[in-house]
């Protein structure tokens, strides 16, 4: 019996599988295949668990809301140490707060990629494309019920992505607090150093604007004129990515940024 | 048989290291050993992941065209890197953070192509599997024993509990700070290769060259 007499007793499926693997049908079919299973596989399980990843990646951003506030205990429930704060939406343009949109469900990012609440940037020095109108802020009101410090959302371009994180500034609009990312993809050792504590704790104590009102704040190598108090130290290594930084801040820190609210709260209007 | 699969399973802790006697998966035995905890779950994953990449390319490899058989590999253990990154951003997000690109780079980490390679594509689906968790655990073990040295003199803990009191927080450890940089581990892992081949003779390779030596006239 040859090898056909023996194919036209099996079924077209069996006849198929005992093919030569290296025909061009086969290598055709085993590709199409495993490609499709494996994104079946693949998107059926980011689908499956995003509702988890959205409730994490949630708390991890609350986390650093109040890292970046000086706030934070491990200890304590997230959620409930979260209450400290005061969200509101901040109209960029305008430096004031606007109850147009629900405080709970606002979605920063969403808006910002929203033609009717979004700008297309000219300039855009900070990388971002698109600048949302509006913007969730958080207020820490000491036990008098005066603003203490206010914590800002930053976003913007660094080597690999986009950096985003907060600054926080203290009640006079111009003292730095602190400033920590919570979401970026540097290289580990060199940009993800923006996560070293050491290089952290630089910021604590930093202006943002000299006397005159003039932005001066960088992130530079070397010292500028205005003096080691608007100035936090580069990172070795990490060029691109300080960069980002410096340009971040200076763009979210000017007049398309925070400037607006900043005087206003400089002139006690918050 | 059964008696061979437990060699199977064993043989690769020791006798025949991924790490150690093969220098496979270095790289991401520098980058993630710095803690125990994140060496622990790269160790689960690597080893989950070299484990069901060897069944599944197994269980198919007679239907693998070998014109294709690296790029349909590829795609096995790709499908089942990015399973395990979600999974472990869904369950386990601050570890996620900490190895952030070294889950996706188990993608290239030399042992799971290596064992898909040189043994799934030859044996059957069950002993591919146990030979995939035998390599798994063979490099989880040496992260281990990485991860022990580098976070107790590093940091002067083990799984973030304090064993040595460190000067920081008023103690008397003073922290080997070198421990906690990636170069660290490749003195460590070269030590250890030492210790075992000083063990095991048998690992030690022959020279490639041999040194002349003057007879006398």
């Amino acid at each position: 019996m040859s090898d056909n007499d023996l194919n036209t007793n099996k079924g077209p499926i069996r006849r198929f599988l005992d093919a030569p693997a290296d025909s061009v049908g086969k290598t055709v079919f085993v590709a199409v295949t495993l490609c499709l299973v494996a994104s079946m596989i693949v998107s059926a399980a980011a689908v499956a668990l995003r509702p988890l990843q959205e409730v994490n990646a949630l708390k991890d951003k609350q986390i650093n809301i109040l890292q970046v506030a000086g706030i934070y205990d491990p200890d304590a429930d997230v959620v409930e140490s979260f209450q400290a704060f005061e969200p509101r939406i901040l109209e960029l343009e305008t430096g004031a707060f606007t109850d147009a949109f629900d405080v709970a469900s606002f979605d920063d990012r969403a808006a910002a990629e929203d033609p009717a609440t979004s700008v297309a940037l000219d300039e855009d020095p900070a990388g971002i494309v698109r600048q949302g109108k509006f913007v969730t802020v958080y207020l820490l009101r000491d036990d008098a019920g005066a603003i203490d410090k206010v914590i800002l959302p930053i976003h913007g371009y660094g080597l690999w992505s986009t950096l985003y994180g907060f600054i926080a500034l203290e009640e006079n609009g111009n003292d730095i607090f602190a400033l920590q990312f919570y979401e970026h993809a540097e290289t580990p050792g060199l940009g993800a150093e923006v996560d070293n504590p050491r290089w952290k704790s630089l910021w604590n104590g930093k202006k943002l604007a000299d006397e005159n009102g003039e932005l001066q704040i960088s992130v530079t190598k070397s010292v500028p004129a205005a003096g080691a108090d608007y100035h936090i130290d580069a990172l070795a290594g990490a060029t691109l990515t300080t960069v980002g930084v410096h340009n971040l801040l200076n763009f979210w820190m000017g007049e398309s940024g925070y400037a607006p609210f900043l005087a206003n709260l400089k002139a006690g209007d918050i | 048989m059964a008696h061979k699969r437990r060699e199977m399973l064993i043989d690769p802790l020791v006798d025949n290291n991924p790490i150690t006697l093969q220098v496979l998966g270095i790289c991401s035995a520098l980058a993630v050993t710095s803690s125990l905890q994140v060496a622990f779950v790269m160790a689960i994953a690597v080893t989950l992941v070299t484990a069901f990449a060897s069944l599944f390319i197994s269980m198919i490899r007679s239907q693998i065209p070998g014109s294709i058989r690296i790029i349909v590999q590829m795609v096995i253990i790709a499908s089942l890197v990015i399973l395990v990154d979600q999974v472990l951003k869904a369950f386990a997000y601050e570890i996620s953070k900490t190895l952030s690109v070294f889950v996706g780079l188990i993608i290239t980490n030399c042992i799971v192509m290596g064992r898909a390679e040189a043994f799934a594509m030859k044996n059957g689906p069950i002993d591919s599997f146990i030979d995939g968790v035998g390599n798994g655990l063979g490099y989880g073990l040496i992260l281990m024993l990485v991860g022990v040295i580098r976070e107790l003199f590093g940091s002067g803990s083990l799984f973030g509990v304090t064993i040595l009191e460190t000067v920081n927080n008023g103690g008397w450890y003073v922290p080997n700070g070198m421990l906690l940089l990636p170069p660290s581990a490749f003195f460590i892992i070269g030590l250890i290769i030492w210790a075992f081949r000083t063990w095991k003779p048998g690992q030690v390779e022959e020279r490639e060259y041999k040194i002349q030596t003057v007879e006398a006239h």
